[in-house]
């Protein structure tokens, strides 16, 4: 195969990605258009397409995206420092997983975004309410997957670290960290989710900060176009995040 | 690239291996199994000692019990007279698993033991090399695991244990997975290496033609409780290939340790079915 052609089959995922996206977008545009959806309810997609220039400069997009994404980036390093942390206690001391584990499984469906008011006693107005409670919903995924990670490591994997006479230190470091940490980043990119969701939210419901306080502002002014854009730059937050973890994945666990 | 004198551990190249009335009993929810009853052997430093005997025999719990993996048996295990109380620095394990790092490339995967010893990165990865040279994986260094075919990988596995250096090689059933022919090869492989690092090895297996194409000697064992039942030496001529296995007296051996295994795999096979009839009717 020629380095042309595997530069372009490279990148037939990304066309497709794309191209589903493009043919979502004008079957939207064309239901919108033939009146089977109202416009006041959905805007055409060929107007939320200038409200990203109008929102980025009318509104200060940059700001509430950094802000947003600083707050999804705090959470997220607070997800795997605790998160991560509590998973290996758990997995190593069995009495604490078989006390907690159903626990923090049934934790992980609460609304924890209905114990905002909580928060704002506790945290004040202010961006440490909205990363703790993005923190605070995301843990569970973190925690669970943690466990499982390092539950599945391969017995013959621990048994060549044991006949190597490994201690339990180098067992742990060398062997069933490496071996869980997909299934880890698995639920950090879970995590990740949730806690942007709640970020998102909870800066909506109090009005303060970044793109959720947006979305409030424009959707108040029933800018539609523009409401849909903001919710645009969400996503763009989520990818951004995605792909970090993806290549800090690849950089921790190459190979895989 | 180095010798095997210059690599080798001073106080661990005399080894021998020595299993002295060997009994491991397992607490399962149908009972107490006796895994092993009795089981003594011994291995002369340098002899290839191959382990046959039908499934459920106990020959991997007598891999594990040697390579200090499992504990509580009564007997003992020892090398040079010292006592085996756990993973021993002396033996070195091939898994019947696949069990290369699948995170590691091939010259990291083996070279892992010499990591773990604490030895520079320059000189693990020459150390590692010279494995990988010795099991004819040169070229394929810095690929991973995935990229790798099942023969190609426990190739890595076999260096990265001989990366070790262990004076004793514990084999259980390494070619299992792989085809026939690649089995053969890789049995050859094998020898070639026993005859330039003239390791002791103990290989387990299911598997007559492996068993006679490798050994000095062949331990037969019955089925559960695993006894050795009768002990075969292999006269054929050193140094073996795989061609050894179209001459006459390596049909003789076959055949005549068939005779002897047909019985205890018989045996094993009606118990297995008696236990399965059992079951369903409970």
């Amino acid at each position: 195969m020629t380095m042309r052609a595997r530069k372009a089959r490279d990148l037939r995922p990304a066309a497709l990605g794309l191209g589903a996206l493009a043919c979502a977008l004008a079957a939207q545009e064309i239901v919108i258009r033939l009146g089977l959806v109202n416009r006041f309810i959905v805007p055409l997609p060929s107007e939320i397409g200038p409200a990203f220039v109008r929102i980025i400069v009318e509104e200060d997009v940059l700001g509430r995206f950094l802000m947003t994404a600083g707050e999804a980036l705090a959470a997220g390093l607070l997800l795997a420092l605790v998160g991560i942390t509590s998973g290996i206690v758990l997995y190593r001391v069995n009495l604490l997983r078989r006390a907690y584990e159903t626990w923090i499984a049934a934790f992980a469906s609460a609304p924890i975004v209905l114990m905002y008011p909580l928060f704002l006693v506790i945290f004040g107005r202010n961006a440490m309410t909205i990363v703790m409670m993005g923190f605070a919903a995301a843990l569970p995924p973190v925690i669970l997957k943690t466990i499982e990670g390092l539950s599945a490591t391969r017995r013959v994997h621990v048994n060549v670290g044991r006949a190597f006479k490994l201690t339990q230190r180098q067992l742990f470091t060398k062997i069933l960290l490496p071996s869980a940490l997909p299934t880890i980043f698995v639920g950090l990119r879970l995590g990740l989710i949730f806690a942007l969701i709640n970020i998102v939210g909870v800066e909506f419901l109090i009005n303060f900060g970044g793109l959720g306080q947006l979305i409030n502002d424009l959707a108040e002014r029933y800018d539609l176009p523009g409401t849909y854009a903001a919710i645009g730059f969400v996503v763009l937050v989520s990818i951004v995040f995605f792909d970090v973890t993806e290549r800090i994945e690849r950089w921790l666990r190459p190979g895989s | 690239m180095l010798s095997r004198t210059e690599i080798a551990k001073p106080q661990v190249t005399k080894a021998f291996l020595s299993v002295e009335r060997l009994t491991k009993r397992f607490t399962t929810p149908e009972g107490v199994v006796t895994a092993l009853e009795d089981v003594s052997l011994e291995i002369p430093q340098g002899e290839f000692l191959a382990v046959i005997g039908p499934s459920g025999c106990g020959k991997s719990t007598l891999f594990n019990v040697i390579g200090g993996l499992v504990d509580g048996y009564d007997g003992k295990v020892t090398v040079t007279g010292d006592v085996v109380r756990g993973p021993h620095p002396a033996i070195g394990m091939v898994f019947q698993e696949e069990s290369t790092f699948p995170w590691r490339t091939v010259v990291d995967n083996v070279a892992f033991p010499l990591e773990i010893a604490g030895i520079a990165k320059r000189e693990r990865i020459e150390r590692a090399r010279h494995f990988i040279a010795l099991v004819g994986l040169s070229g394929f260094e810095r690929r991973y695991p995935a990229e790798l075919s099942g023969g190609m990988r426990q190739r890595v596995a076999i260096a990265r244990t001989l990366a070790f250096e262990p004076s004793i090689l514990l084999m259980d059933e390494p070619f299992a997975s792989l085809d026939e022919q690649t089995r053969l090869l890789l049995g050859e492989k094998v020898l070639q290496i026993q005859e330039q690092l003239r390791q002791t090895t103990l290989l387990i297996t299911h598997n007559i033609t492996e068993a006679v194409q490798l050994a000095d000697r062949i331990l037969v064992m019955t089925y559960r409780p695993g006894r050795v039942k009768r002990v075969v030496d292999i006269a054929l001529p050193r140094p073996r290939t795989s061609d050894v296995v179209t001459s006459e007296a390596f049909g003789r051996y076959v055949a005549e340790i068939w005779n002897d295994l047909r019985e205890e795999a018989t045996r094993g096979m009606q118990e297995d079915e008696a236990r399965a009839r059992g079951g369903q009717g409970t």
